[in-house]
């Protein structure tokens, strides 16, 4: 990797807001292609900081700078892209059952994504399998995250795959869930594809799901 | 926030004894200590011995920038002293202090603007001590006068509106933070400085008293203080009420001092 490259890496990792502009820059005057600038250097250290925090070596703040830093590096080099460069990984809508209103959780798992290169519509919290349905037929994503922290709100879940699967939709997009009462069990029970027990699982669930 | 660091002051007993057998080790590891703790400012007083108060700070001075490279906060009421100390700092010092009495004013601020020091200023006048926030804001706004017609800038002026032990007085943490607010309020640019150790004078667990006096003076718009940088309660208490006033965005000076075992 260049220097710069390990460079703007780094800077992601140890939070550098002010810096990775200005390190963007000299990549693209060193003629680095964009889609490096974006996957070696920008990408990979999400993958670094989804890890440090899945094993607890950072902090929620800490984790939501590296997103930041990583997010002004993108819009840097975002112009510079050729098409079919700039295509999203892929398309996710999240959001947060209907009667939940917890968003903390949610809120990561979408930096995160957003940070390794998906596009994601965040639909918010207390969903309606209603308006989710109509928004799933209308932006047909490759995946839907569902989230959830009560166990009282977790039934949301299984209900929403079951009309889902009513209007034909089910078939046509992954689903995975996340929040601290779900699990792996649960989330096979319930028929969903898969489940995040953080944001880096989600990640990293998320590019399995779609093989990217 | 601007932590002037107050371990060296002569009126605790260690270091009295230290500068009476000119203990070089003693005063230079108190100065690294706070150094490494994050003073801004090592506050050096000699006070507790009268007439030779001048040649003990020469010394102590001299030491302690020999083993830090940090500002002095040079702690004398006495022009005299402060002026026969000024030429020997490397770094632009503070002052600390004066007040409205005419003999410390007249000799103390001439030195401040020529020099271009920062200077600590109380709430004080030769027949008033104020003592509720309306005094303390009438006492200020002749210091903001008196600074700003020397011609030295608002920014180097620190306004401590002096802080009295509860114990005696049951109004004085209130009128303290109400000055602070205040002041601030009244003359933007100005900065206002305070000691913690005064307000817990008789009562138990003066520490936790003091901290949690810092936290509410901050909250208020204290922008620096002089305390025990190393004191780790103390420590962890502001680096906490930082982050909570949004001096601190994304907690990352809090975790940082986290990470280096700061935060009690």
């Amino acid at each position: 990797m260049s220097d710069t490259l390990q460079q703007i890496n780094d800077a992601v990792i140890t939070r550098k807001r002010a810096e990775i502009q200005g390190l963007v820059t000299r990549a693209i005057e060193e003629g680095i292609e964009p889609k490096l600038i974006i996957e070696d250097g920008l990408i990979s250290a999400m993958d670094v900081i989804g890890k440090q925090f899945s094993d607890s070596d950072i902090f929620v703040p800490e984790m939501l700078v590296s997103a930041l830093t990583m997010k002004l590096g993108l819009d840097s080099v975002k112009p510079l892209l050729k098409s079919e460069d700039s295509e999203p990984k892929g398309t996710i809508i999240l959001g947060t059952v209907k009667g939940d209103i917890h968003d903390i959780g949610k809120n990561i798992v979408k930096m995160m994504l957003e940070g390794s290169g998906f596009e994601v519509v965040d639909l918010g919290v207390d969903l309606t399998v209603e308006k989710l349905v109509e928004q799933i037929d209308t932006i047909r994503p490759d995946i839907l995250g569902l989230s959830a922290l009560l166990t009282t709100t977790m039934p949301e879940m299984k209900n929403t795959i079951q009309e889902l699967q009513e209007k034909g939709l089910r078939e046509k997009i992954k689903i995975m869930v996340g929040g601290a009462p779900v699990s792996n069990s649960f989330a096979e029970e319930i028929g969903a594809d898969g489940y995040g027990a953080d944001a880096a699982e989600a990640v990293v669930l998320a590019r399995k799901l779609i093989g990217v | 926030m601007l932590i002037v660091a107050e371990r060296i002051n002569s009126s605790r007993r260690s270091i009295e004894r230290a500068l009476e057998a000119n203990d070089v080790n003693l005063i230079q590891a108190e100065a690294t200590a706070q150094a490494a703790a994050g003073a801004d400012y090592i506050d050096v007083n000699a006070g507790t011995f009268i007439g030779d108060e001048l040649d003990r700070l020469k010394w102590a001075v001299e030491i302690v920038q020999e083993a830090v490279d940090l500002p002095i906060c040079i702690d004398s009421p006495d022009a005299a002293v402060i002026e026969a100390v000024v030429p020997l700092v490397k770094r632009s010092p503070m002052i600390n202090s004066i007040t409205l009495e005419p003999l410390r004013l007249e000799g103390i601020l001439p030195m401040v603007a020529e020099h271009g020091t920062k200077v600590i200023g109380l709430c004080q006048s030769e027949d008033t001590m104020a003592e509720s926030a309306e005094e303390k804001l009438q006492l200020a706004s002749q210091l903001v006068e008196r600074v700003t017609k020397a011609g030295i800038p608002l920014d180097d002026l620190y306004i401590d509106p002096l802080v009295y032990p509860l114990a005696t007085n049951p109004q004085s943490a209130l009128a303290t933070m109400d000055g602070i607010g205040r002041i601030m309020e009244e003359f933007p640019g100005v900065h206002t400085i305070c000691g913690l150790t005064n307000i817990s004078y008789g009562v138990p667990k003066r520490k936790l008293m003091n901290r949690t006096f810092l936290v509410t003076a901050i909250s208020r718009g204290l922008d620096a203080v002089i305390l025990d940088p190393t004191d780790n309660h103390l420590f962890g208490a502001l680096k906490a009420v930082l982050a909570l006033i949004s001096k601190d965005e994304y907690c990352i000076d809090y975790i940082g001092a986290f990470r280096e075992g700061r935060l009690e």
